[in-house]
Protein backbone atom coordinates (compact mmCIF):
# COMPACT_ATOMS: atom_id res chain seq x y z
CA UNK A 1 0.00 0.00 0.00
CA UNK A 2 1.07 3.57 -0.68
CA UNK A 3 2.89 5.12 2.31
CA UNK A 4 1.08 8.50 2.24
CA UNK A 5 -2.76 6.86 2.35
CA UNK A 6 -1.81 4.19 5.51
CA UNK A 7 -2.59 6.73 7.97
CA UNK A 8 -6.22 7.26 6.52
CA UNK A 9 -9.66 5.81 8.03
CA UNK A 10 -9.47 2.02 6.23
CA UNK A 11 -13.55 2.33 6.02
CA UNK A 12 -14.04 5.24 4.36
CA UNK A 13 -10.86 4.67 1.99
CA UNK A 14 -12.88 1.36 1.47
CA UNK A 15 -16.30 3.27 0.76
CA UNK A 16 -14.40 6.16 -1.58
CA UNK A 17 -12.58 3.31 -3.46
CA UNK A 18 -16.15 1.57 -4.20
CA UNK A 19 -17.78 4.47 -5.09
CA UNK A 20 -14.73 5.18 -7.81
CA UNK A 21 -15.28 1.63 -9.08
CA UNK A 22 -18.89 2.05 -9.22
CA UNK A 23 -18.14 5.03 -12.00
CA UNK A 24 -19.84 7.97 -9.71
CA UNK A 25 -18.06 10.93 -9.46
CA UNK A 26 -16.64 12.71 -6.30
CA UNK A 27 -17.90 16.00 -5.88
CA UNK A 28 -15.87 19.04 -3.54
CA UNK A 29 -17.93 18.35 -0.86
CA UNK A 30 -17.45 14.49 -0.03
CA UNK A 31 -14.55 12.83 1.98
CA UNK A 32 -11.28 12.24 -0.08
CA UNK A 33 -8.27 10.96 0.59
CA UNK A 34 -5.54 13.68 1.35
CA UNK A 35 -3.12 12.38 -1.43
CA UNK A 36 -6.14 12.42 -3.63
CA UNK A 37 -6.94 16.18 -2.92
CA UNK A 38 -3.14 16.71 -3.59
CA UNK A 39 -3.12 15.32 -6.70
CA UNK A 40 -5.87 16.66 -8.29
CA UNK A 41 -4.61 20.13 -7.02
CA UNK A 42 -1.60 19.17 -8.73
CA UNK A 43 -2.48 18.45 -11.61
CA UNK A 44 -5.49 20.46 -12.21
CA UNK A 45 -3.56 23.59 -11.23
CA UNK A 46 -0.60 22.69 -13.53
CA UNK A 47 -3.59 23.18 -16.09
CA UNK A 48 -4.55 26.03 -15.03
CA UNK A 49 -0.87 27.49 -15.30
CA UNK A 50 -0.01 26.37 -18.70
CA UNK A 51 -3.67 27.48 -19.98
CA UNK A 52 -2.19 31.25 -19.22
CA UNK A 53 1.28 30.84 -20.09
CA UNK A 54 0.51 29.30 -23.15
CA UNK A 55 -1.65 32.54 -23.68
CA UNK A 56 2.40 34.14 -24.12
CA UNK A 57 3.95 32.07 -27.23
CA UNK A 58 0.80 32.25 -29.21
CA UNK A 59 -0.13 35.77 -27.95
CA UNK A 60 3.51 36.94 -29.26
CA UNK A 61 1.46 36.41 -32.95
CA UNK A 62 -2.18 38.39 -32.54
CA UNK A 63 -0.11 41.63 -33.89
CA UNK A 64 1.63 40.14 -36.76
CA UNK A 65 -1.23 37.66 -37.76
CA UNK A 66 -1.05 38.09 -41.50
CA UNK A 67 -4.70 38.33 -42.22
CA UNK A 68 -7.61 39.85 -40.74
CA UNK A 69 -9.29 36.54 -40.45
CA UNK A 70 -6.39 34.81 -38.88
CA UNK A 71 -6.22 37.78 -36.67
CA UNK A 72 -9.95 37.35 -35.75
CA UNK A 73 -9.51 33.28 -34.93
CA UNK A 74 -5.77 33.86 -33.12
CA UNK A 75 -7.25 36.42 -30.80
CA UNK A 76 -10.65 34.27 -30.27
CA UNK A 77 -8.46 31.04 -29.52
CA UNK A 78 -6.40 32.95 -26.59
CA UNK A 79 -8.92 34.61 -25.52
CA UNK A 80 -10.19 31.26 -25.00
CA UNK A 81 -7.35 29.94 -23.42
CA UNK A 82 -7.82 32.72 -20.32
CA UNK A 83 -11.25 31.28 -20.03
CA UNK A 84 -9.95 27.71 -19.90
CA UNK A 85 -7.76 29.32 -17.14
CA UNK A 86 -9.48 31.18 -14.92
CA UNK A 87 -12.18 28.10 -15.38
CA UNK A 88 -9.55 25.47 -14.21
CA UNK A 89 -8.72 28.08 -11.32
CA UNK A 90 -12.14 28.15 -9.79
CA UNK A 91 -12.31 24.42 -10.50
CA UNK A 92 -9.17 23.84 -8.33
CA UNK A 93 -10.67 25.82 -5.64
CA UNK A 94 -13.15 23.44 -5.46
CA UNK A 95 -10.44 21.48 -3.58
CA UNK A 96 -10.17 24.78 -0.83
CA UNK A 97 -6.85 26.45 -2.21
CA UNK A 98 -7.48 29.74 -3.34
CA UNK A 99 -6.34 31.14 -6.56
CA UNK A 100 -3.82 33.90 -5.52
CA UNK A 101 -2.21 30.65 -3.58
CA UNK A 102 -1.85 28.98 -7.06
CA UNK A 103 -0.56 31.64 -8.62
CA UNK A 104 2.60 32.51 -6.08
CA UNK A 105 3.73 28.60 -6.50
CA UNK A 106 3.65 29.51 -10.24
CA UNK A 107 5.40 32.73 -9.92
CA UNK A 108 8.19 31.47 -7.21
CA UNK A 109 9.02 28.61 -9.66
CA UNK A 110 7.10 25.92 -6.81
CA UNK A 111 4.49 24.83 -9.69
CA UNK A 112 4.74 23.30 -13.39
CA UNK A 113 3.25 24.16 -16.50
CA UNK A 114 2.99 22.70 -19.35
CA UNK A 115 6.72 22.54 -20.78
CA UNK A 116 5.50 22.84 -24.62
CA UNK A 117 5.50 26.35 -23.64
CA UNK A 118 9.36 26.87 -23.21
CA UNK A 119 9.55 26.26 -26.47
CA UNK A 120 9.63 30.05 -29.00
CA UNK A 121 7.14 30.42 -31.61
CA UNK A 122 9.78 31.86 -34.43
CA UNK A 123 7.48 31.75 -37.75
CA UNK A 124 3.78 32.11 -38.28
CA UNK A 125 4.08 28.12 -38.87
CA UNK A 126 4.03 27.72 -35.60
CA UNK A 127 0.96 28.85 -34.42
CA UNK A 128 -0.42 26.37 -37.11
CA UNK A 129 1.68 23.92 -35.97
CA UNK A 130 0.70 24.44 -31.90
CA UNK A 131 -3.32 24.51 -32.51
CA UNK A 132 -2.88 21.37 -34.45
CA UNK A 133 -0.31 19.29 -32.27
CA UNK A 134 -0.16 20.88 -29.00
CA UNK A 135 -3.88 21.50 -28.76
CA UNK A 136 -4.35 18.08 -30.68
CA UNK A 137 -2.46 16.69 -28.00
CA UNK A 138 -4.21 18.79 -25.41
CA UNK A 139 -7.38 17.05 -27.02
CA UNK A 140 -6.60 13.46 -26.72
CA UNK A 141 -5.23 14.14 -23.08
CA UNK A 142 -8.12 16.19 -22.11
CA UNK A 143 -11.17 13.65 -23.57
CA UNK A 144 -9.73 10.74 -21.07
CA UNK A 145 -9.51 13.42 -18.12
CA UNK A 146 -13.13 13.93 -19.34
CA UNK A 147 -13.64 10.59 -17.61
CA UNK A 148 -12.02 11.41 -14.26
CA UNK A 149 -13.38 10.87 -11.02
CA UNK A 150 -13.63 14.33 -9.81
CA UNK A 151 -16.65 15.83 -10.79
CA UNK A 152 -15.47 19.52 -11.27
CA UNK A 153 -12.69 18.42 -13.41
CA UNK A 154 -14.25 16.37 -15.51
CA UNK A 155 -16.42 18.89 -16.32
CA UNK A 156 -14.36 21.67 -16.99
CA UNK A 157 -12.76 18.78 -19.40
CA UNK A 158 -16.05 18.52 -20.81
CA UNK A 159 -16.42 22.12 -21.74
CA UNK A 160 -13.20 22.49 -22.52
CA UNK A 161 -12.46 19.65 -25.19
CA UNK A 162 -15.55 21.33 -27.43
CA UNK A 163 -12.93 24.57 -27.92
CA UNK A 164 -9.99 22.41 -28.00
CA UNK A 165 -11.38 20.68 -30.86
CA UNK A 166 -12.25 23.47 -32.86
CA UNK A 167 -8.37 25.38 -31.98
CA UNK A 168 -6.83 22.17 -33.32
CA UNK A 169 -8.82 21.98 -36.53
CA UNK A 170 -7.93 25.69 -37.07
CA UNK A 171 -4.22 24.89 -36.71
CA UNK A 172 -4.36 22.45 -38.98
CA UNK A 173 -6.13 24.54 -41.43
CA UNK A 174 -3.67 27.12 -41.07
CA UNK A 175 -0.84 24.62 -41.96
CA UNK A 176 -2.98 23.20 -44.67
CA UNK A 177 -2.91 26.75 -46.11
CA UNK A 178 0.75 26.97 -45.86
CA UNK A 179 1.18 23.79 -47.35
CA UNK A 180 -0.58 24.78 -50.70
CA UNK A 181 0.98 28.01 -50.70
CA UNK A 182 4.25 29.56 -52.01
CA UNK A 183 7.70 27.79 -51.40
CA UNK A 184 8.76 30.10 -48.50
CA UNK A 185 5.02 29.32 -47.21
CA UNK A 186 5.74 25.67 -47.28
CA UNK A 187 9.29 25.54 -45.77
CA UNK A 188 7.64 27.57 -42.89
CA UNK A 189 5.81 24.92 -42.26
CA UNK A 190 7.70 21.94 -42.37
CA UNK A 191 10.80 24.14 -40.15
CA UNK A 192 7.81 24.26 -37.76
CA UNK A 193 6.78 20.71 -37.71
CA UNK A 194 10.44 20.12 -37.27
CA UNK A 195 11.03 21.73 -34.36
CA UNK A 196 7.45 20.86 -32.36
CA UNK A 197 6.92 17.26 -32.98
CA UNK A 198 8.59 15.79 -30.25
CA UNK A 199 8.07 18.19 -27.60
CA UNK A 200 4.38 17.81 -28.43
CA UNK A 201 5.37 14.03 -28.06
CA UNK A 202 6.22 14.29 -24.94
CA UNK A 203 3.82 16.53 -23.99
CA UNK A 204 2.20 13.15 -22.89
CA UNK A 205 4.74 13.13 -19.93
CA UNK A 206 7.53 10.28 -19.38
CA UNK A 207 7.08 6.51 -20.24
CA UNK A 208 5.21 4.49 -18.20
CA UNK A 209 7.73 2.88 -16.87
CA UNK A 210 9.37 6.61 -15.75
CA UNK A 211 5.83 7.94 -14.36
CA UNK A 212 6.12 7.99 -10.48
CA UNK A 213 2.34 9.41 -10.58
CA UNK A 214 0.54 6.84 -12.35
CA UNK A 215 -0.31 3.86 -10.61
CA UNK A 216 -2.25 5.98 -7.86
CA UNK A 217 -4.05 8.50 -10.40
CA UNK A 218 -4.97 5.18 -12.46
CA UNK A 219 -6.32 3.59 -9.68
CA UNK A 220 -8.54 6.21 -8.61
CA UNK A 221 -9.50 6.99 -11.86
CA UNK A 222 -7.98 10.53 -11.96
CA UNK A 223 -6.60 9.21 -14.99
CA UNK A 224 -8.04 5.86 -16.86
CA UNK A 225 -5.28 5.73 -19.79
CA UNK A 226 -1.47 6.07 -19.36
CA UNK A 227 1.02 8.43 -21.04
CA UNK A 228 2.31 6.03 -23.52
CA UNK A 229 -1.66 5.07 -24.51
CA UNK A 230 -2.41 8.67 -25.37
CA UNK A 231 1.18 9.32 -26.71
CA UNK A 232 0.28 6.24 -29.13
CA UNK A 233 -3.11 7.85 -29.91
CA UNK A 234 -2.26 11.30 -30.63
CA UNK A 235 0.31 9.48 -32.99
CA UNK A 236 -1.80 7.54 -35.09
CA UNK A 237 -4.34 10.62 -35.26
CA UNK A 238 -1.43 12.74 -36.62
CA UNK A 239 0.89 11.12 -38.85
CA UNK A 240 -1.87 10.35 -41.84
CA UNK A 241 -2.89 14.05 -41.17
CA UNK A 242 0.80 15.17 -41.85
CA UNK A 243 0.94 12.64 -44.96
CA UNK A 244 -2.02 14.08 -46.45
CA UNK A 245 -0.22 17.69 -46.58
CA UNK A 246 3.14 16.39 -47.75
CA UNK A 247 5.00 17.19 -44.62
CA UNK A 248 7.50 14.71 -43.25
CA UNK A 249 8.08 13.97 -39.70
CA UNK A 250 11.14 14.23 -38.17
CA UNK A 251 11.74 10.83 -37.03
CA UNK A 252 12.98 8.22 -39.42
CA UNK A 253 11.93 5.31 -37.31
CA UNK A 254 8.40 6.18 -37.94
CA UNK A 255 6.66 3.00 -39.28
CA UNK A 256 3.24 1.41 -39.65
CA UNK A 257 2.62 -1.78 -37.88
CA UNK A 258 -0.48 -3.24 -39.59
CA UNK A 259 -1.07 -5.85 -36.85
CA UNK A 260 -1.21 -4.37 -34.23
CA UNK A 261 -2.51 -0.83 -36.14
CA UNK A 262 0.01 1.43 -34.66
CA UNK A 263 2.82 3.99 -36.06
CA UNK A 264 5.61 2.91 -33.68
CA UNK A 265 7.78 5.61 -33.01
CA UNK A 266 11.73 6.29 -32.48
CA UNK A 267 13.31 7.12 -29.44
CA UNK A 268 12.23 10.57 -27.57
CA UNK A 269 14.94 12.55 -26.09
CA UNK A 270 13.71 12.56 -22.65
CA UNK A 271 17.27 14.29 -21.44
CA UNK A 272 16.38 17.41 -23.31
CA UNK A 273 12.52 16.59 -21.86
CA UNK A 274 14.36 16.98 -18.40
CA UNK A 275 16.75 19.98 -18.91
CA UNK A 276 13.84 21.94 -20.12
CA UNK A 277 11.27 21.59 -17.93
CA UNK A 278 14.11 21.95 -15.08
CA UNK A 279 14.59 25.60 -16.48
CA UNK A 280 17.49 24.91 -19.32
CA UNK A 281 14.76 25.65 -21.81
CA UNK A 282 15.34 28.55 -24.48
CA UNK A 283 12.51 30.42 -23.03
CA UNK A 284 11.28 29.45 -19.61
CA UNK A 285 12.83 32.49 -17.51
CA UNK A 286 11.33 34.48 -20.23
CA UNK A 287 7.55 33.25 -19.88
CA UNK A 288 7.88 33.77 -16.44
CA UNK A 289 8.87 36.82 -16.50
CA UNK A 290 6.64 38.08 -18.29
CA UNK A 291 3.93 36.49 -15.49
CA UNK A 292 6.08 38.08 -12.42
CA UNK A 293 6.16 41.42 -15.13
CA UNK A 294 2.01 41.44 -15.74
CA UNK A 295 1.63 40.11 -11.42
CA UNK A 296 3.40 42.99 -10.25
CA UNK A 297 2.97 45.69 -12.31
CA UNK A 298 -0.87 44.96 -12.10
CA UNK A 299 -1.03 44.87 -8.64
CA UNK A 300 -1.99 48.95 -8.28
CA UNK A 301 -4.92 47.80 -9.98
CA UNK A 302 -5.77 45.07 -8.21
CA UNK A 303 -5.33 47.11 -4.59
CA UNK A 304 -7.43 49.88 -6.35
CA UNK A 305 -10.01 47.80 -7.32
CA UNK A 306 -10.32 45.84 -3.96
CA UNK A 307 -10.18 49.52 -1.86
CA UNK A 308 -12.67 50.60 -4.03
CA UNK A 309 -15.37 47.92 -3.61
CA UNK A 310 -14.45 48.47 0.46
CA UNK A 311 -15.66 52.26 0.20
CA UNK A 312 -18.35 50.98 -1.96
CA UNK A 313 -19.20 48.30 0.81
CA UNK A 314 -18.88 51.09 3.79
CA UNK A 315 -21.28 53.79 2.35
CA UNK A 316 -24.22 50.87 1.25
CA UNK B 1 -27.14 47.04 -51.00
CA UNK B 2 -27.68 50.66 -49.91
CA UNK B 3 -29.57 53.32 -51.32
CA UNK B 4 -28.93 56.84 -52.69
CA UNK B 5 -24.97 56.46 -52.81
CA UNK B 6 -24.60 57.32 -56.20
CA UNK B 7 -23.86 60.90 -55.36
CA UNK B 8 -21.38 60.01 -51.63
CA UNK B 9 -19.69 57.22 -52.55
CA UNK B 10 -16.20 58.57 -52.39
CA UNK B 11 -17.33 60.32 -48.98
CA UNK B 12 -18.41 57.17 -47.64
CA UNK B 13 -15.57 55.18 -48.82
CA UNK B 14 -13.43 57.53 -46.76
CA UNK B 15 -15.70 57.47 -43.60
CA UNK B 16 -15.94 53.77 -43.90
CA UNK B 17 -12.14 53.95 -43.54
CA UNK B 18 -11.96 56.69 -40.35
CA UNK B 19 -14.62 54.00 -38.59
CA UNK B 20 -12.75 51.18 -39.26
CA UNK B 21 -9.10 52.05 -39.17
CA UNK B 22 -10.19 53.38 -35.51
CA UNK B 23 -11.20 50.41 -34.76
CA UNK B 24 -8.87 48.00 -36.26
CA UNK B 25 -5.78 50.11 -34.85
CA UNK B 26 -7.23 50.21 -31.52
CA UNK B 27 -7.83 46.24 -31.46
CA UNK B 28 -4.59 46.30 -32.39
CA UNK B 29 -2.97 47.97 -29.27
CA UNK B 30 -5.62 46.29 -26.64
CA UNK B 31 -4.17 43.01 -28.27
CA UNK B 32 -0.92 43.66 -27.22
CA UNK B 33 -2.19 43.40 -23.72
CA UNK B 34 -2.82 39.56 -24.31
CA UNK B 35 -0.46 37.63 -21.07
CA UNK B 36 -0.08 40.78 -19.83
CA UNK B 37 -3.25 41.90 -18.15
CA UNK B 38 -3.28 43.13 -14.76
CA UNK B 39 -5.50 39.79 -13.89
CA UNK B 40 -6.76 36.99 -15.87
CA UNK B 41 -10.48 38.42 -16.10
CA UNK B 42 -8.99 41.66 -17.92
CA UNK B 43 -7.16 39.45 -20.31
CA UNK B 44 -10.00 38.06 -20.88
CA UNK B 45 -11.92 41.39 -21.35
CA UNK B 46 -9.51 43.37 -23.60
CA UNK B 47 -9.12 40.29 -26.15
CA UNK B 48 -13.10 40.40 -26.39
CA UNK B 49 -13.34 44.09 -27.02
CA UNK B 50 -9.96 43.34 -29.83
CA UNK B 51 -12.16 41.06 -31.17
CA UNK B 52 -15.08 43.29 -31.60
CA UNK B 53 -13.14 45.99 -32.76
CA UNK B 54 -12.11 43.91 -34.97
CA UNK B 55 -15.01 42.52 -36.13
CA UNK B 56 -16.16 45.73 -36.81
CA UNK B 57 -12.99 46.81 -39.23
CA UNK B 58 -13.84 44.07 -41.28
CA UNK B 59 -17.52 45.08 -41.87
CA UNK B 60 -16.41 48.65 -42.64
CA UNK B 61 -13.61 47.27 -44.99
CA UNK B 62 -15.83 45.38 -46.21
CA UNK B 63 -18.16 47.78 -47.31
CA UNK B 64 -15.47 50.50 -48.31
CA UNK B 65 -13.63 48.22 -51.40
CA UNK B 66 -17.82 48.00 -52.22
CA UNK B 67 -17.99 51.11 -52.56
CA UNK B 68 -14.95 51.64 -54.01
CA UNK B 69 -15.09 48.86 -56.85
CA UNK B 70 -11.96 48.13 -57.77
CA UNK B 71 -11.57 44.71 -56.14
CA UNK B 72 -9.61 45.40 -53.35
CA UNK B 73 -10.33 43.36 -49.92
CA UNK B 74 -10.63 44.28 -46.40
CA UNK B 75 -6.99 42.77 -46.07
CA UNK B 76 -5.94 45.18 -48.70
CA UNK B 77 -7.23 48.17 -47.08
CA UNK B 78 -5.54 46.42 -43.53
CA UNK B 79 -1.94 45.28 -45.03
CA UNK B 80 -1.18 47.58 -47.69
CA UNK B 81 -1.92 51.16 -46.90
CA UNK B 82 0.89 53.05 -45.66
CA UNK B 83 0.09 55.23 -42.31
CA UNK B 84 -0.43 58.15 -44.70
CA UNK B 85 -3.07 56.67 -46.17
CA UNK B 86 -4.90 55.65 -42.16
CA UNK B 87 -7.84 57.80 -41.43
CA UNK B 88 -7.58 56.96 -37.99
CA UNK B 89 -7.73 59.40 -35.32
CA UNK B 90 -4.53 59.99 -33.46
CA UNK B 91 -6.07 58.88 -30.30
CA UNK B 92 -6.27 55.14 -30.84
CA UNK B 93 -2.58 54.92 -31.51
CA UNK B 94 -1.08 56.33 -28.12
CA UNK B 95 0.85 53.96 -26.45
CA UNK B 96 -0.92 51.24 -24.18
CA UNK B 97 1.46 52.82 -21.00
CA UNK B 98 0.07 51.45 -18.09
CA UNK B 99 -3.60 49.84 -17.25
CA UNK B 100 -4.57 53.71 -16.84
CA UNK B 101 -3.70 55.11 -20.21
CA UNK B 102 -5.01 52.10 -21.65
CA UNK B 103 -8.54 52.48 -19.85
CA UNK B 104 -8.69 56.04 -20.30
CA UNK B 105 -7.70 55.42 -24.33
CA UNK B 106 -10.73 53.19 -23.91
CA UNK B 107 -12.96 54.91 -22.31
CA UNK B 108 -12.62 57.92 -24.14
CA UNK B 109 -12.85 56.00 -27.50
CA UNK B 110 -16.21 53.63 -26.35
CA UNK B 111 -18.13 57.57 -24.72
CA UNK B 112 -17.17 58.69 -28.61
CA UNK B 113 -18.49 55.71 -29.93
CA UNK B 114 -21.34 54.92 -28.08
CA UNK B 115 -23.04 58.23 -29.03
CA UNK B 116 -21.44 58.15 -32.47
CA UNK B 117 -22.76 54.86 -33.25
CA UNK B 118 -26.79 55.32 -31.93
CA UNK B 119 -26.55 57.97 -34.27
CA UNK B 120 -25.43 56.40 -37.10
CA UNK B 121 -27.84 53.79 -36.25
CA UNK B 122 -30.38 56.22 -38.24
CA UNK B 123 -28.01 56.93 -41.61
CA UNK B 124 -29.68 57.56 -44.58
CA UNK B 125 -27.05 54.95 -45.93
CA UNK B 126 -28.65 51.35 -44.74
CA UNK B 127 -25.26 49.11 -44.78
CA UNK B 128 -24.09 51.86 -42.15
CA UNK B 129 -26.78 51.85 -40.45
CA UNK B 130 -26.88 48.12 -40.08
CA UNK B 131 -23.03 48.24 -39.22
CA UNK B 132 -23.66 50.64 -36.59
CA UNK B 133 -26.71 48.64 -35.09
CA UNK B 134 -24.52 45.34 -34.75
CA UNK B 135 -21.55 47.43 -33.34
CA UNK B 136 -24.17 49.40 -30.68
CA UNK B 137 -24.79 46.68 -28.75
CA UNK B 138 -20.97 45.49 -28.76
CA UNK B 139 -19.82 49.25 -27.88
CA UNK B 140 -22.52 49.43 -24.47
CA UNK B 141 -20.53 46.70 -23.22
CA UNK B 142 -17.26 48.26 -23.76
CA UNK B 143 -18.62 51.62 -22.40
CA UNK B 144 -19.49 49.70 -19.29
CA UNK B 145 -16.26 48.29 -18.50
CA UNK B 146 -14.43 50.88 -19.44
CA UNK B 147 -16.46 53.51 -17.69
CA UNK B 148 -16.27 51.12 -14.57
CA UNK B 149 -12.95 50.93 -14.43
CA UNK B 150 -12.44 54.67 -14.15
CA UNK B 151 -14.56 54.78 -11.26
CA UNK B 152 -12.66 51.95 -9.91
CA UNK B 153 -9.03 53.43 -10.13
CA UNK B 154 -10.11 56.98 -10.13
CA UNK B 155 -11.90 56.20 -6.43
CA UNK B 156 -9.55 53.68 -5.63
CA UNK B 157 -6.19 54.27 -3.69
CA UNK B 158 -4.21 57.34 -4.08
CA UNK B 159 -1.71 55.84 -6.59
CA UNK B 160 -4.52 54.72 -8.86
CA UNK B 161 -5.69 58.13 -8.67
CA UNK B 162 -2.79 59.47 -9.43
CA UNK B 163 -1.79 57.35 -11.87
CA UNK B 164 -5.60 58.58 -13.15
CA UNK B 165 -4.67 61.79 -13.41
CA UNK B 166 -1.16 61.73 -15.09
CA UNK B 167 -2.81 59.54 -17.71
CA UNK B 168 -5.57 62.28 -18.60
CA UNK B 169 -2.98 64.89 -18.33
CA UNK B 170 -1.31 62.45 -21.76
CA UNK B 171 -4.20 61.04 -23.25
CA UNK B 172 -7.11 64.51 -23.60
CA UNK B 173 -4.69 66.18 -26.13
CA UNK B 174 -6.24 63.50 -28.22
CA UNK B 175 -9.75 63.68 -27.54
CA UNK B 176 -10.66 66.76 -29.57
CA UNK B 177 -10.45 65.43 -32.51
CA UNK B 178 -12.77 62.92 -32.28
CA UNK B 179 -15.35 65.45 -32.57
CA UNK B 180 -14.17 67.23 -35.25
CA UNK B 181 -16.47 68.90 -38.36
CA UNK B 182 -14.11 68.97 -40.90
CA UNK B 183 -15.41 69.05 -44.55
CA UNK B 184 -15.74 65.57 -45.63
CA UNK B 185 -17.92 65.09 -42.04
CA UNK B 186 -19.67 68.45 -42.64
CA UNK B 187 -21.06 66.68 -46.54
CA UNK B 188 -21.54 63.72 -44.97
CA UNK B 189 -23.93 65.54 -42.63
CA UNK B 190 -25.54 67.41 -44.82
CA UNK B 191 -26.45 64.20 -46.66
CA UNK B 192 -27.94 62.45 -43.70
CA UNK B 193 -24.47 60.13 -43.52
CA UNK B 194 -23.65 61.16 -40.60
CA UNK B 195 -24.44 62.90 -37.76
CA UNK B 196 -23.34 66.37 -36.61
CA UNK B 197 -20.64 65.77 -34.66
CA UNK B 198 -20.98 68.87 -31.95
CA UNK B 199 -24.26 67.48 -31.06
CA UNK B 200 -22.51 64.04 -29.95
CA UNK B 201 -19.75 66.14 -28.20
CA UNK B 202 -22.49 67.53 -25.90
CA UNK B 203 -23.90 64.14 -24.93
CA UNK B 204 -20.44 62.93 -24.35
CA UNK B 205 -19.09 65.80 -22.58
CA UNK B 206 -22.34 65.49 -20.08
CA UNK B 207 -21.10 61.54 -19.88
CA UNK B 208 -17.97 61.82 -19.16
CA UNK B 209 -18.20 64.52 -16.22
CA UNK B 210 -21.01 62.33 -14.38
CA UNK B 211 -18.14 58.99 -14.91
CA UNK B 212 -15.27 61.79 -13.91
CA UNK B 213 -17.14 63.18 -10.68
CA UNK B 214 -17.89 59.30 -9.80
CA UNK B 215 -14.11 58.49 -9.92
CA UNK B 216 -13.43 61.83 -8.11
CA UNK B 217 -11.49 63.03 -11.15
CA UNK B 218 -11.15 66.81 -12.48
CA UNK B 219 -11.60 67.07 -16.10
CA UNK B 220 -9.59 69.19 -17.60
CA UNK B 221 -10.11 72.67 -18.74
CA UNK B 222 -11.22 73.36 -22.34
CA UNK B 223 -8.23 75.94 -22.87
CA UNK B 224 -6.42 72.62 -23.59
CA UNK B 225 -4.47 72.06 -26.69
CA UNK B 226 -5.61 69.73 -28.70
CA UNK B 227 -3.78 67.84 -31.46
CA UNK B 228 -5.21 66.86 -34.88
CA UNK B 229 -4.31 65.48 -38.14
CA UNK B 230 -5.14 62.03 -37.96
CA UNK B 231 -7.88 61.99 -39.97
CA UNK B 232 -5.95 63.40 -42.96
CA UNK B 233 -3.00 60.85 -42.69
CA UNK B 234 -0.81 63.02 -40.34
CA UNK B 235 -0.30 60.36 -37.51
CA UNK B 236 2.25 60.72 -34.54
CA UNK B 237 5.68 58.57 -34.89
CA UNK B 238 3.92 55.23 -33.17
CA UNK B 239 1.46 54.40 -36.19
CA UNK B 240 4.14 53.62 -38.34
CA UNK B 241 5.44 50.91 -36.21
CA UNK B 242 1.92 49.75 -35.49
CA UNK B 243 2.01 48.62 -39.22
CA UNK B 244 5.59 47.55 -39.37
CA UNK B 245 4.67 45.34 -37.21
CA UNK B 246 0.86 44.42 -38.05
CA UNK B 247 2.13 44.42 -42.18
CA UNK B 248 4.94 42.29 -42.00
CA UNK B 249 4.35 38.87 -43.30
CA UNK B 250 1.75 40.22 -46.00
CA UNK B 251 4.39 42.33 -47.03
CA UNK B 252 7.06 40.00 -47.15
CA UNK B 253 5.52 37.42 -49.03
CA UNK B 254 3.15 39.66 -51.53
CA UNK B 255 2.06 36.55 -53.44
CA UNK B 256 1.08 34.28 -50.42
CA UNK B 257 -2.15 33.46 -49.35
CA UNK B 258 -3.08 32.94 -45.23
Amino acid sequence: MIREIQNEDPKKLAEFEAKINAGEKIEPKDWMPELYRKQLIRMMSQHAHSEVVGMLPEGNWITRAPSLRRKLILLAKVQDEAGHGLYLYNSTETLGVDRGELINQLLQGKAKYSNIFNYPTLTWADIGVIGWFVDGAAMVNQTMLAKCSYGPYSRAMIRITKEEAFHNRQGYELIAQLCAGTPEQKKMAQDAVNRWWFPSLMMFGPPDDQSPNSEILMRWKIKTETNDQLRQRFINMTVPQANARGLTLPDPDLKYNPETKNWEYGKLNWEEFFAVINGKGICNKERIDARIKAHEEGRWVREAALAHSMKKQSIN
Amino acid sequence: MSNNISNGKDDLFELCLRLGDDCLILGQRLSEWCGHAPILEEDIAMTNIALDLLGQAISLYKYACELEGKGRTEDDLAYFRSSLEFRNSKLVEQPNGDFAVTILRQFIFDSYSYFLYDELKNSADSTIAAIAAKSHKEIKYHLRHSSEWIIRLGDGTEESHNRMNKAVNELWRFSGELFEMDDLSKRLFENGYFPNLSVIYDKWKIYIKDIFEKATLELPSNEIFMQTGGRSGNHTEHLDYILAVMQILPRSFPQAKW
